[in-house]
């Protein structure tokens, strides 16, 4: 199927204008949704249901000072929000949000993606080391630790679908989903991929690394103005581009009853993972550090090994038969 | 694609060159980073889109992390980089440029005298590379478990600590 450059640009375009639309108007969703959870009102002032707060937040973070500290690692510091925002949005690339409507169909695409998340962790540690502060320091290096563990479960619990699979490609392991979502016979790989992706954002419950309780404002304490807004447009990036990695992998992706388009029962998909996370922000408290890594290591680490010797067996069983 | 390999192949070099010439240990890491970038490209286009996955994924996303890491906790000064500046003398580069001298010599022979090697004739598939890895090869892996394995059982052993209680007042010193 060949396709003009056109067509490829307009790809393009359209998945970057919706996906920085949807992190912007995320801002305005998490504080209405955590307001209705917790009994409160939230943004409801400017415009209709306070959706006008997303440019007025927009706006203020533009016009802010944009400080630097003297004795920050000045190319490092500028540096540092941009590798988030940039390795994220090429995580997007190779997601089939429609049948056709993928940026690039790579045969490695969930190892790209792989890559790409490992990238990110670079980010919270340059950025927390180019700041020269003892607080913003000390998220660096529970960031760093943390994204670098739930990593290789997310890596682990991932191959269970690419056993059942048999291939890296994203819209085949979508197409093979037709008579059965892979969350019923991965649930365990579905449940320890969903955890090691909260991790891999750092979003409550496990944002050790800003823990704004302890460590200030963590790795981005020093942050203000646009960079800031960087690391703040990246994290709900970084949700959804997990919500968009779960439902592809194990909900199905563009699949659904035939009366809605194929675009319409992915973005539901996915806005109801997103609301899954700031649920979680709503209703769990934060582990200590050590409980996290102990969590990962001791308990994830062996289901995820098990699942993968499970699902091989049973493979391995079914194409002997 | 013959141009990408020779952009990505002239980048790896540089960022490899400036690793070693830089002062500054963390911009150092940082350049080996690109240049990892930099050799995953050039994999990808000589037909090895898994290698070039796993590249990124193990070297840059989790060896250099980890350097980084432990560089991080040791409080770099404008001392070191002077320190790193008076180590950098010129006379240090006469054998390594010898060295890579002779690597040029016999690179240019290469291209001269060969044909030119028809590289991306097909791209090598994850399980291409699987059914060698457990095929022929599979005493490498088992090597390469075994020597993981007295690494993970080494840092285990270097970690472990004594169970004590917690709480300050009931440490007791005496007993």
């Amino acid at each position: 199927m060949e396709e003009s450059t056109s067509h490829y640009l307009l790809i393009i375009g359209g998945v970057l204008f919706g996906l920085l639309n949807v992190a912007a108007g995320l801002i305005w969703v998490e504080r209405r949704m955590l307001a209705l959870w917790q009994d409160r009102y939230g943004p409801n002032r400017a415009g209709p249901f306070g959706l006008f707060i997303v440019l007025a937040d927009t706006l203020k973070l533009f016009f802010k000072e944009d400080w630097i500290p003297p004795l920050a690692d000045k190319v490092v510091f500028v540096i540092a929000p941009a590798i988030v925002l940039v390795t994220v949005l090429l995580g997007f690339v190779v997601v089939p949000f429609a049948p056709g409507i993928v940026v690039a169909d790579l045969n490695i695409g969930l190892l790209f993606f792989l890559a790409m998340s490992s990238m990110g962790a670079y980010s919270i540690i340059l950025g927390g080391w180019a700041s020269n502060n003892k607080y913003a320091l000390l998220g660096a290096m529970r960031g760093a630790a943390q994204m670098i563990s739930y990593e290789v479960f997310m890596g682990l619990a991932l191959m269970g679908v690419v056993l059942l699979t048999g291939t890296f490609n994203m819209t085949t392991i979508v197409e093979a989903q037709r008579d059965l979502w892979f969350f019923i016979p991965q649930f365990l790989g579905f449940v320890i991929f969903f955890i090691a992706g909260v991790a891999e954002t750092h979003r409550l419950p496990f944002d050790i690394p800003e823990s704004e309780s302890e460590l200030v404002a963590g790795f981005h304490s020093e942050y203000s103005g646009m960079k800031f807004g960087m690391f703040f447009i990246g994290e709900y990036l970084g949700i959804t581009l997990i919500s968009c990695m779960v439902v592809t992998l194990y909900f199905g992706g563009w699949l659904g009853p035939g009366f809605l388009p194929p675009l319409v029962w992915f973005a539901i998909k996915v806005f109801a993972f997103i609301s899954l996370f700031i649920l979680l922000r709503a209703s769990l408290p934060r582990p200590r550090y050590d409980q996290l890594m102990e969590y990962g290591w001791k308990i994830l680490l062996p289901l995820s090994l098990v699942n993968l010797l499970v699902t091989a067996a049973i493979v391995l069983l079914q194409t002997e038969s | 694609m013959e141009l990408t390999f020779f952009i990505a192949a002239a980048i790896a070099i540089l960022a490899t060159i400036m690793v070693v010439t830089q002062y500054n240990l963390i911009h150092a890491l940082l350049y080996l980073v690109v240049s990892f970038l930099a050799i995953s490209v050039v994999f990808f286009t000589l037909g090895a889109p898994f290698m070039a996955a796993l590249e990124i994924i193990i070297y840059a996303g989790a060896i250099v992390v980890l350097i980084i890491f432990v560089i991080m906790m040791l409080n770099l000064t404008t001392e070191d980089i002077q320190h790193e500046k008076e180590w950098l003398q010129p006379r240090i580069w006469i054998g390594p440029a010898v060295l890579s001298f002779i690597l040029l010599v016999e690179l240019v022979y290469i291209f001269t005298i060969d044909t030119p090697a028809n590289y991306r004739s097909t791209p090598v598939e994850a399980k291409a590379v699987g059914m060698s890895l457990f095929g022929p090869y599979v005493l490498g892996v088992q090597l390469s478990g075994m020597l993981l394995m007295a690494g993970i059982v080494g840092a285990y052993h270097l970690g472990r600590q004594k169970k004590k209680v917690i709480h300050r007042f009931l440490e007791r010193t005496d007993a």
